[in-house]
């Protein structure tokens, strides 16, 4: 490894010994670490243990178990100390925060400097080494927030929004069947199919295809969302309006991928269904659809958020008293940010599942492209 | 490539037969859908313009209920010509500065448009420069800003621009416009940032193995390798995704406009619009946000050929 992996452990290790030998808290100099009783012993003990195992083999497997406790252990601690100093964080606890933080690093790069792996075990690392990223994301978060005391107006805590997203599941089950079940998936249905028919059709025309390729280009890269006010003014205030921005939003880049894919089958193999005295629909289904996949899939990730960011902003223009954009906006309006945020939390688990299922879909209907073969 | 030219004209006919110009098929598919709007106007005013006629007692001919479902006040779809000439009273018949006049209005979006675009870009340039150099951050990073792809990002607009302008005029002491602008400049940030992240990592990446060795053999540094051979490689793939960048930001902006009750910007001539049921000036808006978009993406993409061109990469 190069100079640089080592720097990140000697780093830990100032952090550590500012951690023990300065005061815990700014008002009061007489609380330090080692008097907060036998756990922060523990956190000690693991964080100097990690430390020398890191930096005498680097790439261990000892180093990594090591690592991975102490990195728990030290965030761990870091929260069960914040509610006690917040407000009047001490130079210790931010030495102890960064250390912990500074062994997160280490463990990342340790997981990141092992080969590339197939199977449960590379699929682990793909999962873990992003998981670690993203706790430590929400931890950072939470300590900067409640050790500077940021109004909560400004930014809730994680925990607070967490703690709002359980409380008010029956809320946002009712903005999720609304917006998701009821405007996102019927707009993107009806959006995709009619998108993918009209390629069809228009593929057997070639001088509509290049009428109109360029025009769907060109809408693709219009801002669709406005046409949400004269929606809501045609469809009324309900879900199907929005459905109706949805269809419009996702047409497009349907159309287009599909009529480039139906275009991307090589010459050659389409010289060899001649040969074979194929019949267009035979060449359709058996060459051109399976050689546009990976264009239609490409689309129909695209438009998976396309879909959730059509619908909820339509509601921003007018709709019954329930969904995630009109949840959104007034709670934003009533100050109820820890709401909003929870709302977001929803929508971004919504948006990722939804884009996650037409990955897997891809991956099960497309397993022979060069992509997936490994 | 003059003197090939004039000597064979014969050899370039038949390829002008052979790739025909797309020009007139996009005019004559322009036509179509606007005779479709047409009869669509027709047909979805038609009811609203038998009303009319029948409060006022009036029995109307065939030509003039069409005549009047063209020519209505608030209609559910107003025909084109209506939209252009507002939009040509809204723009030519005004002066510039006044808050009637869409190019007063487009001006205050593509100002924070563009603030966001260039911000968006350079923190994607910078990411993508990380992500393809450490490779801890390739493993941790990437996977959360393909995530926050999938994550309605639009969603945040509303609370980033309430809190954002909350912060800056209330707690900072900026000025209401200047809180509200950067405040939707945010969001177009947040919004470009993605595409010319990924875009520019797949350009980074796209130099041929052989390319990478060659440089190894001359020791060339990671930064000398880094601008003779993989910046270079990338600026094709850099500026496609700077015009899907440039085109959501633009989004990004008129969605910014929405929740603080703005009273400039295209967004807020689209809220105005719908409240008081103006459908001409909605439409007008709606037309105003296009050709902008048009010509932003357009010039971007001018930029970009210009810039492979220089560089020598031209096909």
């Amino acid at each position: 490894m190069n100079a640089r992996g080592l720097l990140q452990p000697w780093l830990a290790f100032i952090g550590l010994f500012a951690a023990v030998s300065l005061p815990l808290d700014s008002l009061d100099p007489e609380r330090m670490l080692p008097r907060e009783g036998p756990l922060a012993w523990v956190v000690i003990v693991a964080m100097a243990a990690a430390l020398v195992a890191v930096i005498r083999a680097e790439r261990s497997g000892l180093a990594g178990v090591l690592l991975a406790i102490a990195a728990a252990l030290g965030g761990w601690f870091t929260l069960q100390l914040l509610p006690s100093v917040a407000g009047h964080a001490g130079p210790a606890f931010w030495a102890l925060f960064l250390t912990s933080w500074l062994l997160a690093w280490c463990l990342v790069s340790v997981l990141a400097a092992i080969p590339r792996q197939t199977g449960f075990d590379g699929a682990f690392l793909r999962i873990v080494v992003p998981l670690i990223f993203g706790v430590w994301l929400l931890i950072i978060w939470e300590v900067i927030v409640l050790a500077f005391k940021v109004p909560f107006v400004l930014i809730p805590p994680p925990s607070a929004i967490g703690a709002k997203l359980i409380t008010s599941i029956p809320i946002l089950a009712a903005d999720f069947r609304q917006t998701f079940l009821k405007a996102v998936i019927a707009g993107y249905a009806i959006g995709c199919a009619s998108g993918f028919l009209v390629a069809i059709l228009i593929d057997r025309v070639p001088f509509l295809q290049r009428g109109l390729l360029p025009i769907g280009n060109l809408v693709s890269a219009l801002p669709i969302v406005g046409i949400a006010p004269i929606m809501v003014m045609w469809f009324g205030f309900d879900w199907p309006s929005k459905a109706a921005v949805v269809v419009v939003s996702t047409f497009f880049p349907m159309l287009v991928n599909t009529v480039t894919g139906l275009a991307a089958s090589q010459p050659m193999s389409r010289d060899l269904m001649r040969t074979y005295a194929a019949n267009y629909w035979q060449t359709l289904f058996k060459l051109r659809l399976p050689e546009a996949m990976p264009f239609i899939f490409n689309a129909l990730k695209i438009n998976s958020t396309l879909a959730l960011i059509a619908a909820i902003v339509a509601e921003f223009f007018g709709t019954p008293i329930v969904g995630m954009g009109f949840r959104i906006s007034t709670e934003v309006g009533r100050m109820n940010i820890d709401m909003v945020w929870a709302e977001i939390a929803v929508a971004a688990l919504a948006g990722s599942v939804f884009y996650g299922v037409v990955a897997l879909i891809e991956r099960a209907a497309t397993f022979w492209h060069p992509s997936f073969r490994t | 490539m003059t003197a090939i030219a004039a000597k064979s004209p014969a050899l370039r006919k038949p390829r002008s037969l052979k790739k025909p110009g797309i020009l007139f098929p996009v005019l004559i598919v322009s036509l179509a859908l606007l005779a479709v709007w047409y009869v669509g106007a027709y047909f979805l005013n038609a009811q609203l313009a038998r009303d009319q006629f029948a409060r006022q007692k009036k029995e109307p001919t065939a030509q003039e209920l069409v005549a009047a479902t063209w020519a209505m006040d608030r209609p559910l779809l107003p025909a084109p010509h209506q939209v252009a000439v507002e939009l040509w009273k809204t723009t030519v018949d005004q002066s510039v500065t006044s808050k009637r006049s869409l190019v007063y209005h487009s001006w205050i979006t593509l100002s924070s448009t563009l603030a966001g675009f260039v911000s968006g870009t350079l923190l994607g340039i910078l990411l993508a420069i990380g992500i393809v150099h450490v490779s801890s951050l390739d493993k941790s990073l990437m996977p959360w800003i393909v995530a926050s792809q999938t994550i309605p990002i639009v969603a945040i607009a509303p609370m980033i621009v309430v809190v954002g302008y909350n912060l800056m005029n209330g707690q900072m002491g900026l000025s209401t416009d200047l809180s509200r602008f950067i405040a939707k400049a945010m969001i177009s940030t947040y919004l470009s940032f993605f595409p010319v992240t990924v875009g520019l990592v797949k350009g980074l990446r796209s130099p041929d193995p052989i390319h990478l060795d060659l440089m190894r053999t001359y020791s060339a540094s990671r930064a000398q390798t880094f601008w003779k051979l993989r910046l270079p490689a990338a600026m094709p793939y850099l500026f496609t995704s700077m015009q899907v960048a440039i085109a959501i930001s633009l989004v990004g902006a008129i969605v910014g406009e929405l929740p603080t009750g703005a009273s400039a910007g295209i967004g807020a001539r689209l809220l105005a619009g719908s409240y008081y049921g103006q459908t001409v000036q909605i439409w007008a808006a709606l037309l105003a946000a296009s050709i902008l978009a048009a010509l932003l993406v357009w010039m971007v993409s001018l930029g970009g050929r210009a810039v492979v061109k220089r560089m020598g990469m031209a096909r």
